[in-house]
C-alpha cells in the first residue's frame, strides 16, 4: 500500500526531463511554432515540427517548465484554452501535410482561472478530443509524468499510448479524490491505490499498449533508444489500413469490456 | 402523489462565501433558494420545477422525461448496461445501489428513442439523482450507443447534460468516455445528422469537455451552471474572488459558448422546432 501514491510523487517531481526536453532530445531540427490564430500563444504548449530518422513530424507537448520563472510563465503545466487550441491547428496541419504526430503529456490538468473558463477551457478540450480522434494521420500519445483529467486526454486520442514507466494518468488528482470522498486529503496515498492510475494500471487495461523504461532518463542513450522506438512505430503505423477505424475501436472498446449488464 | 424529485441546486453564494449544501429530495416542501418562497410539490409539478421568480429546481431524468418525450414514445434502450465496479473502489458498489434506488436506472442516463412534438429523435437525458450524473464507463457505453444507433438508423441526437464530472470511482476508464462519446458524436455528425445539447443545471468537468460541448446547437436552461473547473478550485487557483455570474449558462452564452437560454416551459417547443429545422427536408412546410 501507498506504492502508487510514491508514483505520483515521482511523477510530479521537478527534476524529470520536461516535454520540451523530450522533443529537444528527440527530433533534430526542431522548429517550435506558436499561436492559436485566434487569440494567444499558450506557452504551456510546445510544439512544433522536428525531424526523426529522415521524417518530418508535428510534435507537441505539454511543458512545465524548470526553473520557477519558466514554471510560472508555462502555467507549471496547465494548458489554457488557448493552448489546446494552438494543438488542434497543429494538429490539423499535419494531416494536411501527411506528418504524422507525436504528443509528450505532462499536466496535473488544464488551468482552471476564470479566463481559461470564460474562454471555454470545456468546449477547447472538446474539441481537441473529438478532432484528434478522427486523424487521417498517425498519432502517438507519449504520458511523460503527469496525466491529470481531461486536460490531459485532450492530447492523448492517439492511435498508441505509451506511459514512461512512473507517469500517472488518472481522472482527478489523490488528494482531490481524497477530500471530496473522505473529506481528507491526508488520505491521498489510499485514493492513489484505489484510483488504480500507474503505468501497469494502463497497461492492464489497454489505455496504454506500453510502459516505457526510465533507464537513463533524460541522456542522450535514453532518447536516442525512445527515438528509434517512435520511429519505429511510426513506420508501422504509416502502413495501417485504417488507422481511423481502429483509432475508434481502442477507445470505444473499454466501454463495452468494463460494464456489465444486469 | 409527490413523485417528483426536484433537487436543490446548492445556492449560488459562491461570490459571497461558503456554498451551502441542502438536503436532496423526500420532503414534501421546498424552498427557493432565490426568492426563499416556500413551494410545495404539488405546485412544483405542475410547473415542471420552476419557481414563480424564474429559478429552475432540478429534475430527475425520469422525470424529464415524461415532461419532454410525447405521450408513449419513449423506447428505452441499453437501460441493462451498468457499472462493473471495475477497480473494486473502496465503497463504489454501495454508492451504486444507493444511486439505483434514487434514481429507478442503472446508470446515470437514460437512453432512448422518442418523438419530441411529433418529431422522431434519440434521447438521453443524465440524472442528477445518480451519482448527481457523473459519468462512468456505463455511462459513456450507452451514449456512444445511443449514437451509434442513431447513426445506424439516421436519426438526430437530442441530449440533456448534468454531470458533476466524470466519476473518480472508475478511474481512467471514465475519463476514456470522453474519448468514445466524442469519436461517436463525430461519426454522427459526419454523416449530416444533427446533434443538439440541452445543458441543465450543473453540466461540468468531463462531460462539459466531450459531448456536452460538441453539439450542433447548443441549448442551456435558465440559471445552469455550465464549466470545466469547479467553482472552488477556480476560486483557489486563483485566490480572487469570482465575477458576478461566473459559469453561468448566461456567463456561457455571453462568452460565445451556448446558442440560446430556453426557459423549461417553452423547451419542447423550441427542440421540435429545431428537429424540425433540421430534417432532410430543410422543415418544409414549417
Ligand atoms: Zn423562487
Amino acid at each position: 500500500m501507498g506504492r502508487a501514491y510514491d508514483i505520483v510523487r515521482i511523477a510530479r517531481s521537478g527534476s524529470r526531463p520536461t516535454g520540451a526536453d523530450y522533443i529537444r532530445g528527440i527530433f533534430s531540427p526542431f522548429i517550435e511554432l506558436h499561436g492559436d490564430r485566434r487569440f494567444a500563444d499558450d506557452p504551456a504548449i510546445f510544439a512544433g515540427i522536428g525531424i526523426l530518422g529522415g521524417q518530418a513530424v508535428t510534435v507537441i507537448a505539454i511543458d512545465k517548465g524548470h526553473d520557477t520563472e519558466e514554471r510560472t510563465r508555462r502555467h507549471f503545466g496547465a494548458p489554457e484554452p488557448e493552448g489546446y487550441r494552438k494543438a488542434l491547428r497543429l494538429m490539423k496541419q499535419a494531416e494536411k501535410f501527411h506528418r504524422p504526430i507525436v504528443t509528450f503529456i505532462d499536466t496535473s490538468g488544464a488551468y482552471c482561472g476564470v479566463d481559461a473558463e470564460e474562454r471555454g477551457q470545456g468546449e477547447a478540450i472538446a474539441e481537441s478530443i473529438m478532432e484528434m480522434i478522427d486523424l487521417d494521420t498517425p498519432t502517438i500519445a507519449i504520458l511523460i509524468g503527469e496525466g491529470g483529467s481531461g486536460g490531459a486526454l485532450a492530447l492523448g486520442a492517439a492511435d498508441r499510448v505509451w506511459m514512461m514507466e512512473n507517469a500517472v494518468y488518472s481522472v482527478i488528482s489523490p488528494e482531490g479524490c481524497a477530500s471530496i470522498l473522505w473529506k481528507d486529503a491526508a488520505k491521498a496515498a489510499d485514493a492513489a491505490d484505489g484510483l488504480r492510475l500507474t503505468a501497469d494500471d494502463a497497461l492492464s487495461f489497454g489505455i496504454a499498449e506500453e510502459v516505457i523504461s526510465e533507464d537513463g532518463l533524460g541522456g542522450k542513450a535514453f532518447y536516442a533508444r525512445l527515438g528509434e522506438k517512435i520511429e519505429r512505430e511510426l513506420r508501422e503505423l504509416a502502413e495501417q489500413k485504417d488507422l481511423r477505424q481502429a483509432r475508434y475501436e481502442r477507445f470505444r472498446s473499454f466501454g463495452r469490456k468494463y460494464t456489465e449488464r444486469r | 402523489m409527490p413523485s417528483l424529485k426536484f433537487l436543490f441546486k446548492p445556492q449560488n453564494e459562491l461570490e459571497k462565501r461558503g456554498r451551502k449544501t441542502a438536503p436532496l429530495y423526500g420532503e414534501p416542501e421546498k424552498t427557493c433558494p432565490n426568492c426563499h418562497r416556500t413551494l410545495t410539490i404539488s405546485t412544483l409539478e405542475k410547473t415542471t420545477g420552476v419557481c414563480s421568480c424564474g429559478y429552475h429546481f432540478r429534475m430527475g431524468a425520469r422525470e424529464r422525461l415524461d415532461f419532454i418525450a410525447d405521450k408513449d414514445s419513449f423506447y428505452e434502450l441499453f437501460a441493462d448496461i451498468a457499472s462493473s465496479d471495475p477497480l473494486s473502489f473502496p465503497g463504489y458498489q454501495e454508492k451504486l445501489r444507493k444511486a439505483e434506488n434514487a434514481s429507478g436506472s442503472k446508470e446515470s442516463v437514460v437512453t432512448g428513442t422518442c418523438t419530441i412534438g411529433g418529431e422522431k429523435c434519440a434521447l438521453f437525458i443524465m440524472d442528477p439523482l445518480f451519482m448527481m450524473g457523473s459519468m462512468g464507463a456505463a455511462t459513456g457505453e450507452k451514449i456512444t450507443r445511443l449514437f451509434e444507433y442513431a447513426t445506424g438508423n439516421d436519426l438526430p441526437v437530442v441530449g440533456f447534460t448534468v454531470s458533476g464530472g466524470a466519476r473518480m470511482q472508475e478511474g481512467m476508464l471514465s475519463l476514456m468516455q470522453m474519448a468514445a462519446t466524442s469519436a461517436a458524436v463525430r461519426r454522427h455528425g459526419s454523416k449530416g445528422l444533427f446533434y443538439l445539447t440541452v445543458l441543465t443545471d450543473p453540466t461540468t468537468g468531463g462531460v462539459t469537455a466531450s459531448f456536452a460541448m460538441e453539439g450542433d446547437i447548443i441549448m442551456a436552461e435558465p440559471g445552469a451552471t455550465v464549466g470545466f473547473a469547479g467553482a472552488r478550485v477556480v476560486e483557489q487557483t486563483t485566490r480572487q474572488p469570482l465575477p458576478k455570474g461566473f459559469q453561468t449558462a448566461e456567463s456561457m452564452l455571453e462568452h460565445g459558448f451556448i446558442d440560446t437560454i430556453v426557459p423549461r416551459k417553452d423547451e419542447k417547443e423550441a427542440i421540435r422546432l429545431l428537429l424540425a429545422l433540421h430534417r432532410r427536408d430543410h422543415g418544409k412546410g414549417l
